[in-house]
């Protein structure tokens, strides 16, 4: 068996062993339920606490703000949904963007059938939302803008701050989603004039599962979940204790070495692109190279198909991700590189890699070498390219 | 999620390249939906097919299935050559996962296509053999549930 080689940590990270060891005394000795009266089950009531404090000052918030979820799309659902349903009266406008995570994009869909007026904000070719853009599409009926911190696939970070400034000053609420920005760059809900913001534990070493929305103190919306009531009545269900232990653990590291991480993690993603763009032709770069996760790599490799490109990655033990129809389960390629202008054939031979911190330097000048080779075989193979090159020559 | 078949062919891709002065050849499919087929063929005076190449920009799916269908219309009469469906083509692979049926009509339609493009070129009339169409795409269906 060949060496893994992991370079899909925006899909999901292995969850560290501090965090694993933190959570098992939550599955055995400290199984108690929170809401129960006995003394046994405080320390569960009291670690979920804790997490919540942890989050609670990551962010600059207050703790009750903070409320646990099962993951980053049910805080997504919460937001919208909610703040259109408690809203209502004030306005049926929502204005998003084109390059969301599907569980902001779909949430807004189920809500334009159901009587909603939605607006899809475009982003410039480097995946940018302007401010302008926002300005213009600002309503008197508009009750909420939801704009995610940075993307998924291209990992462009959105001018935040700007933005909610826009959505305050027309009186429409913020959300954010923050999956993969948390505890990758610093962010201040306070400051940055977010409302609402979604994490999820996964994508930063904690277990997949468990995620929270932050909600701004004064903001009316009530629960998705209905139920019992845990959570200041506001998301039903029996606490997820170890989960939530687990993303306590996670983002106290995560915070802790994130200075470090962004540091290393962005010099191996300049040094890959420029070799790439250098040592293989007909390449490009997709997203700002300036407004950047430390840890976001996307190519377009012209003339092949992304899905063809993973399985020849994962023969040689490299796990990647594309955004080609193939990968995707439909036809149409990922509507994130079709909205930074990308023709259909080139987001096709789209390849995202992301780094964590366990990558190292000899991995990536091997997985280099990998792309050369395939890149050049599957070229050998493609019509697309023999087209150009015949043509190129006469 | 492939057949061991499907990632043998994949990986080592029977017939890739071209063939000058091809007796027909055939491109299908639509980079818009990420597969592009191309089939070359040699085919002698009694109308057997001595030689058959591909290029194709697509899954590895569409690789593999490429690859068997070379491989299939090898040696095989012009009406034979017709009557290899994406059926046969899936079934050399022990089948396809079902979103990617697709690449196998792909495969029959460039048979169909550099076929064809042979008939075309000799004036020749084959039995059954239709104008091929050069964009394949099927329709997404919702599930159930
Ligand atoms: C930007 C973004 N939002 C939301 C999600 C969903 O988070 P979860 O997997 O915790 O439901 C993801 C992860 O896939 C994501 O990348």
């Amino acid at each position: 068996m060949k060496n893994l080689i992991y370079l899909d940590h925006a899909a999901t990270t292995s969850t560290l062993p501090e965090v694993v060891d933190a959570m098992l005394p939550y599955f055995s000795a400290h199984y108690g339920n929170p809401s129960s009266v006995y003394d046994f089950a405080q320390q569960s009531k009291h670690a979920v606490q804790q997490t919540r404090t942890t989050i609670a000052n990551a962010l600059g918030c207050p703790d009750k703000d903070i409320y646990f979820t099962a993951g980053g799309t049910e805080a997504d659902n919460w937001a919208i949904k909610e703040t259109a349903h408690a809203y209502r009266s004030k306005g049926n406008h929502i204005i998003t963007t084109k390059i969301e995570h599907h569980a902001v994009l779909h949430t807004c869909e189920y809500l334009e059938k159901n009587g909603f007026e939605v607006t899809y904000l475009d982003v410039n070719e480097d995946g940018i939302v302007t401010p302008e853009s926002l300005e213009k599409a600002m309503r008197p009926d508009t009750i909420l803008v939801s704009i995610m911190f940075a993307n998924n696939e291209i990992g462009t970070i959105q001018p935040i701050k700007e933005l909610g400034e826009i959505a305050h000053k027309h009186g429409a609420l913020f959300h954010t989603d923050a999956v993969q920005a948390f505890c990758q760059v610093p962010i201040n809900v306070k400051e940055m004039n977010i409302d609402m913001l979604s994490a999820s534990g996964h994508k930063l070493g904690g277990p997949k599962g468990i995620g929270f929305l932050y909600i701004r103190t004064g903001i009316k919306i009530g629960p998705l979940i209905h139920g019992g009531a845990q959570e200041r009545r506001r998301r039903a269900g029996t606490e997820n204790v170890p989960g939530i232990v687990g993303l306590g653990k996670a983002v106290e590291i995560s915070l802790a070495t994130m200075e470090e991480r962004a540091k290393k993690e962005s010099e191996l993603r300049d040094y890959m692109m420029d070799r790439i763009l250098a040592e293989i032709p007909f390449t490009r770069i997709n997203g700002s190279r300036k407004h950047r996760l430390p840890n976001n790599i996307n190519f377009s490799f012209q003339f092949i198909e992304g899905e063809s490109l993973l399985i020849m990655l994962d023969m040689e033990g490299i796990c990647a991700s594309s955004g080609s129809a193939c990968t995707s389960g439909s036809l149409d390629p990922s509507h994130v590189l079709l909205a930074i202008g990308l023709p259909h054939e080139i987001a096709h031979g789209s390849l995202r890699l992301t780094l964590g911190n366990e990558n190292t330097k000899e991995e990536i000048d091997f997985v280099i070498e990998q792309l050369k080779k395939i890149v050049g075989r599957l070229r050998e193979m493609s019509p697309l390219y023999e087209d150009y090159m015949k043509k190129g020559n006469k | 999620m492939y057949s061991e078949k499907v990632m043998d062919h994949f990986q080592n891709p029977r017939n890739v390249g071209e063939i000058e002065n091809a007796s027909g050849v055939g491109t299908v499919g639509n980079a818009k939906c990420g597969d592009i087929m191309r089939m070359y063929l040699d085919i002698d005076e009694n109308h057997v097919i001595r030689e058959a190449r591909f290029k194709t920009f697509g899954c590895g799916a569409a690789v593999a299935t490429s690859s068997m269908a070379t491989e299939l219309v090898t040696g095989l009469t012009v009406e034979e050559a017709l009557k290899v469906t994406n059926k046969a083509v899936m079934e050399a692979l022990d089948g396809l996962p079902p979103v990617k049926v697709h690449c196998s009509l792909l495969a029959e339609e460039a048979i169909h296509a550099a076929l064809w493009d042979y008939a075309e070129k000799n004036h020749l009339k084959i039995e059954g053999l239709e104008r091929p169409k050069t964009d394949i795409s099927e329709h997404e269906e919702e599930e159930e549930w």
